[in-house]
């Protein structure tokens, strides 16, 4: 579980996020959604570490990150897995020795362990095993998402972050995306903090949603709960579409 | 101000990048790759430079030192020397700074952009340490040869004047080459370029690692690296001249 408590973050005094305490569950899909510039990615990286926080507390299952010195923080992230916006996937290495590389810096297994380990999470991402040796720029946009997702629990982590997961896939990617997703969550019992502003992805695997507008939660619930919000901004942001103005109204 | 804290960013970067590798089996892998990739694949630049500015040293040293009073082995000395003291130190280093500052700065600030670094750093991997400790280190190696070899080739190119020309015969250009040779330039040389090496190297790192924004801001931080890396060489250039040579 992750807890964050009271947190702020300013940019040159810019203050981003304001007094933002929430819990992300073990073994859920945890959702930060929000407009653009509300402070989600802000908020995100600061659980991570990337952004050094001006108050609070950020505890990993007690483990208060803000009080870690530089070594201690290297270690935890090895518990930590993280699917980016863009994959990023190194450039310089294939498939295989991109999910190969996380096991080969930590893993204490021969290499013959971590290419079995490495081909069990690809195969696991339903990633055919032609796609192994061909670098990142060669395979499509969805499957170098499912090498990242690979990627981030080689080394079985407990803590799985993904930041716009969909971004730039078509409906149908995005939905096998989210779905493994949320099946590795539960599978692994990992807790995972997706930070989306896909209103399907929210549908379809929203078990805990944080909404976050100018730099302040709004409201925690779940994708059930989000049909029967009074908040005023929360039902701009989740039903400003038509369809999705008939979903509520067919949910009421 | 900014100077100051840009001056200390890069400390305390290098403080990041000179710790023992994380693991070194990885750091092994790294380095072999580098050392072609900024050195051996420096070499055919290296060379055409050597050679034609050999081959123009010594046309023009002996077109404007007609003298009949100098004697016949001047052009030759002038051309080794200034080929041993500062052209295969500090102008090849000047055009180095150009190709390797621009590489570095530009497949760092890539993986900046596109959140490779990013992605080191949530894995707990030291970042600045497993992708610049192996082009410093490569590139201070590498950079000893590469100027042996361009002081070898950048008398060859006088050489040819002698074979290609009517106005200067081999036999005096031989006699100036070797005469009142000094092996401490070789020394001076050596040791002034592995510094050019190490400034090239982690300052084209240090605009990589920094970077930030997008494809455009990438070709800034080349700029960047490869203007402040030359600026660097040069003054630095100066420095290690009046230490060593004075």
């Amino acid at each position: 579980m992750i807890e964050v408590k009271n947190i702020d973050k300013s940019f040159d005094g810019n203050q981003v996020l304001k007094n933002v305490s929430a819990i992300f569950e073990t073994g859920k899909t945890n959702m930060i959604i929000g407009q653009s510039g509300s402070g989600k990615t802000v908020l995100m990286k600061s659980i991570i570490g990337l952004h050094r926080i001006d108050k609070g507390r950020i505890e990993y299952d007690s483990r208060n990150l803000p009080d870690m010195r530089m070594s201690e923080i290297r270690i935890l992230r090895r518990e930590v897995g993280m699917l980016f916006q863009g994959s990023a996937l190194f450039d310089s290495l294939s498939v295989l020795e991109n999910v190969m590389y996380p096991l080969e810096m930590f893993s204490p297994t021969s290499k013959e362990e971590m290419i079995d380990r490495a081909y069990f999470c690809l195969k696991h991402v339903n990633l055919e095993e032609k796609a192994f040796k061909l670098a990142p720029s060669e395979i499509s946009g969805g499957m170098q998402k499912r090498v990242a997702i690979a990627r981030a629990i080689a080394l079985q982590p407990k803590y799985l972050f993904c930041d716009e997961p969909n971004s730039g896939l078509d409906p149908k990617t995005s939905l096998i995306i989210d779905k493994l997703i949320h099946e590795i969550t539960h599978e692994f019992d990992i807790t995972t903090i997706i930070n989306s502003h896909d209103m399907n992805s929210v549908m379809e695997i929203g078990e805990n949603i944080i909404f976050i507008e100018n730099g302040e939660k709004a409201w925690q619930g779940n994708k059930n709960d989000i049909f029967h919000v009074d908040n005023e901004a929360l039902n701009n942001f989740v039903f400003a579409s038509e369809l999705y103005k008939q979903v509520k109204q067919a949910n009421q | 101000m900014s100077l100051l804290s840009e001056t200390g960013k890069y400390f305390l970067l290098m403080k990041r990048v000179f710790v023992l590798p994380d693991r070194r089996k990885m750091f092994f892998r790294q380095f072999p790759k580098e050392l072609e990739k900024l050195g051996l694949q420096s070499l055919p630049i290296v060379a055409i430079i050597s050679v034609f500015i050999g081959f123009i040293m010594t046309m023009q040293t002996k077109l404007n030192t007609s003298n009949p009073l100098l004697p016949v082995y001047t052009t030759g000395l002038v051309t080794r020397d200034t080929l041993l003291l500062e052209f295969s130190s500090t102008i090849l280093c000047l055009i180095l700074a150009g190709k390797v500052g621009s590489n570095i700065a530009s497949e760092i600030g890539t993986m900046r952009i596109t959140e490779q670094i990013d992605a080191l750093e949530i894995m707990g991997v030291n970042s600045a340490n497993y992708l610049i400790l192996p082009k410093i280190v490569a590139f201070v190696v590498m950079m000893p040869f590469l100027v042996i070899f361009s002081m070898g080739l950048g008398l060859v190119g006088g050489y040819f004047v002698g074979i290609l020309t009517n106005i200067l015969t081999t036999g005096d250009y031989l006699m100036g080459i070797q005469y009142a040779f000094v092996p401490f330039y070789i020394f001076y040389s050596l040791l002034k370029s592995m510094i050019f090496a190490f400034i090239i190297s982690s300052v084209a790192a240090y605009y990589g690692y920094y970077s930030y924004g997008g494809a455009l801001d990438v070709g800034k931080a080349s700029t960047n690296a490869v203007v402040n890396g030359s600026i660097l060489i040069l003054f630095f250039n100066i420095l290690i001249t009046k230490i060593m040579l004075n």
